[in-house]
């Protein structure tokens, strides 16, 4: 098993880089920080009502996290389900499922590698929007230490640690929105269908948090564990929010992953 | 283990309230080039997509070489390969990146094999080049290289030759006959009755979902009754010399000719009949009647379930083949 879903994996990256679309996040998780940290470089104003906005001209470090806030609206779902919403139905779209289906790689096998690689590609959009931010930021507003959410101070290299740390803690609901992704992927059997529909989930999702009467609903609901991060940020350290969004949004991703697979386990290939 | 290349048994596939397989019974044996004929639509590629596991079928069972791909999935095609309807590829990849996907995904020592599978089919030249670049007949070549990665015992192919120009049939023709004699067996879905003649020693006819004719196609041939027209230098005398001989029914003069109908063998017996008799035969002509009428008469004429067609002798309808 785990040797053709590594099969499949590779293959699928090799793919992932010979296509256009890929380059498509890609080029968007590098231009927005970019342009981001270029407006600050020109302007003397700062965001405000955002975690980090008032010392983005203070720390480098700042921009990143600040950008983490803006990104979780809609840019970084946005990526993900653009190569997730794909990675399945583009394979229908072609006629190719067919093609792979017919060698001596088990379903189950395709399925995982697929994932994977959906899951791969979000964390190099991750990585790229952070990088792209730390180095632009810390060149705009320079490489210096960092004040938390609690008003201390860490100096730049721990700050660094943490704002890494942060990425990490936010590819967690990302991963989830990459597995909604491949399931309506594989559900719908079309690309536009699935991309549209994992970022329309992600939109219905933080919609309920402010309709009235399901205020309750808000720790559970995907997108506000996109916030989970800034428990890193305090001093000490608060890992309830981190630990509480690992579980949620794993109540997200999993069944949508087993979902997924029972459906291109017994599906009809018969298109192409 | 049965060493049977495809076992089919009682297939059926229902789309809703559409039977497109309706009770589908095919046996391959070893080193049959198997022609699978019928119409478009007429369950052909459903029913081999049913065999590599591709779809569930509603009822029945498919054995490949004893082994059950709609259980077992893609194990179950150790020793097969084809392709169902055109060979599809990723065409943003080249033929040999394409080609090395597949033998990835083969396992084993399939990799090994790329430039060899490629040669056969004689794309070397062009395996640098970007599928998507690629004529909808070199489509079809990779999609036979892709197979020959698997070093099939037995290959499916549907329609291999459909929408290729005449040149490029006549190639897929000589390259499936080439790899018959190697020792595949092959199973060949197609519409064209000329490729299954050519190519095929056992036939299935199918027609809307459902097995019309399943035999060896030397039966079909032998057991057609023929027609002929004669003109000879006295038809009147001709004629009584018909009916005096065995094997020759319905003789009667239409116009400035005899017709009869009759097999080959009665045939030869006759011209030695006619010129003992002091006839001159003038022309001897075979009606025009083919395979092709056969097919048409299964495939279209009255529904299958009045169609009384059994694999031996006797009732087949067609005519001269």
């Amino acid at each position: 098993m785990s040797s053709g879903v590594l099969t499949v994996y590779r293959w699928e990256l090799r793919k992932l880089i010979a296509l256009k679309r890929t380059y498509l996040g890609l080029l968007a998780a590098a231009a927005v920080p970019l342009a981001f940290t270029i407006t600050l470089a020109l302007r003397s104003g700062q965001p405000k009502d955002v975690p980090f906005g008032s010392y983005v001209h203070q720390s480098g470090l700042a921009i990143p996290l600040v950008l983490l806030t803006f990104a979780s609206a809609f840019l970084l779902p946005l990526i993900t389900a653009l190569v997730a919403g794909d990675i399945v139905a583009s394979e229908d779209q072609n006629g190719t499922l067919k093609t792979i289906m017919t060698r001596s790689l088990q379903r189950g096998q395709i399925f995982f590698g697929k994932v994977l690689a959906a899951l791969t590609y979000t964390l190099a959009s991750m990585l790229l929007l952070g990088g792209v931010a730390i180095i632009a930021g810390s060149m705009v507003s320079g490489f210096h230490s960092l004040t938390t959410l609690s008003g201390t101070t860490v100096s730049a290299v721990a700050g660094l640690g943490l704002v890494l740390a942060s990425f990490g803690v936010y590819l967690i609901p990302l991963f989830a929105v990459a597995l909604i992704g491949v399931m309506l992927s594989t559900v719908t059997r079309n690309s536009a269908a699935a991309v549209v529909g994992t970022l329309v989930s992600v939109l219905l999702i933080e919609l309920i948090g402010i309709l009235p009467g399901l205020e309750w609903l808000q720790p559970y609901l995907l997108t506000r564990q996109f916030d989970a991060w800034q428990g890193l940020l305090r001093q000490p350290i608060d890992w309830a929010p981190i630990t509480h969004a690992a579980w949620v949004c794993a109540l997200y991703g999993i069944p949508s992953v087993i979902a997924g697979y029972l459906v291109f386990l017994r599906r009809d290939v018969a298109g192409g | 283990m049965s060493q049977t290349p495809v076992e089919a048994r009682g297939l059926v596939k229902q789309y809703g309230r559409i039977t497109a397989v309706d009770h589908v019974d095919l046996t391959v044996n070893r080193g049959d080039v198997y022609g699978f004929l019928g119409p478009n639509g007429a369950g052909k590629t459903t029913t081999l997509r049913m065999m590599l596991g591709l779809i569930f079928p509603t009822a029945g069972t498919v054995r490949l070489f004893g082994r059950d791909p709609i259980a077992e999935g893609a194990a179950a095609l150790d020793g097969v390969a084809g392709f169902v309807e055109a060979p599809q590829f990723y065409p943003y990849l080249t033929a040999r990146k394409n080609l090395q996907m597949m033998a990835a995904y083969d396992g084993g020592d399939a990799s090994s094999r790329v430039e060899e599978s490629l040669k056969s089919v004689e794309l070397t030249g062009r395996a640098d080049d970007k599928v998507g670049g690629y004529s909808h007949g070199m489509r079809q070549r990779l999609g036979i290289a892709a197979a020959l990665l698997r070093q099939p015992k037995l290959l499916l192919l549907d329609e291999p030759a459909t929408g290729l120009d005449p040149g490029g049939m006549r190639d897929m023709r000589v390259l499936i006959r080439r790899l018959a004699d190697d020792g595949m067996t092959v199973l060949l879905s197609s519409h064209l009755l000329a490729e299954v003649e050519e190519l095929c020693d056992r036939v299935a006819i199918v027609r809307a979902g459902r097995i019309v004719y399943e035999g060896a196609l030397i039966d079909l041939k032998a057991s057609a009754k023929s027609a002929y027209r004669l003109r000879t230098t006295d038809n009147a005398k001709a004629l009584k010399v018909c009916e005096a001989q065995a094997g020759i029914a319905s003789a009667r003069i239409e116009g400035a000719a005899i017709r009869m109908e009759a097999n080959e063998s009665a045939m030869g017996e006759l011209s030695v009949a006619l010129i003992e008799a002091s006839l001159q035969i003038i022309a001897l002509m075979p009606e025009t009647a083919t395979l092709e009428d056969l097919f048409f008469h299964l495939t279209e004429g009255s529904t299958p379930g009045e169609i009384d067609f059994p694999a031996t002798q006797a009732s087949v309808v067609g005519e001269h083949l």
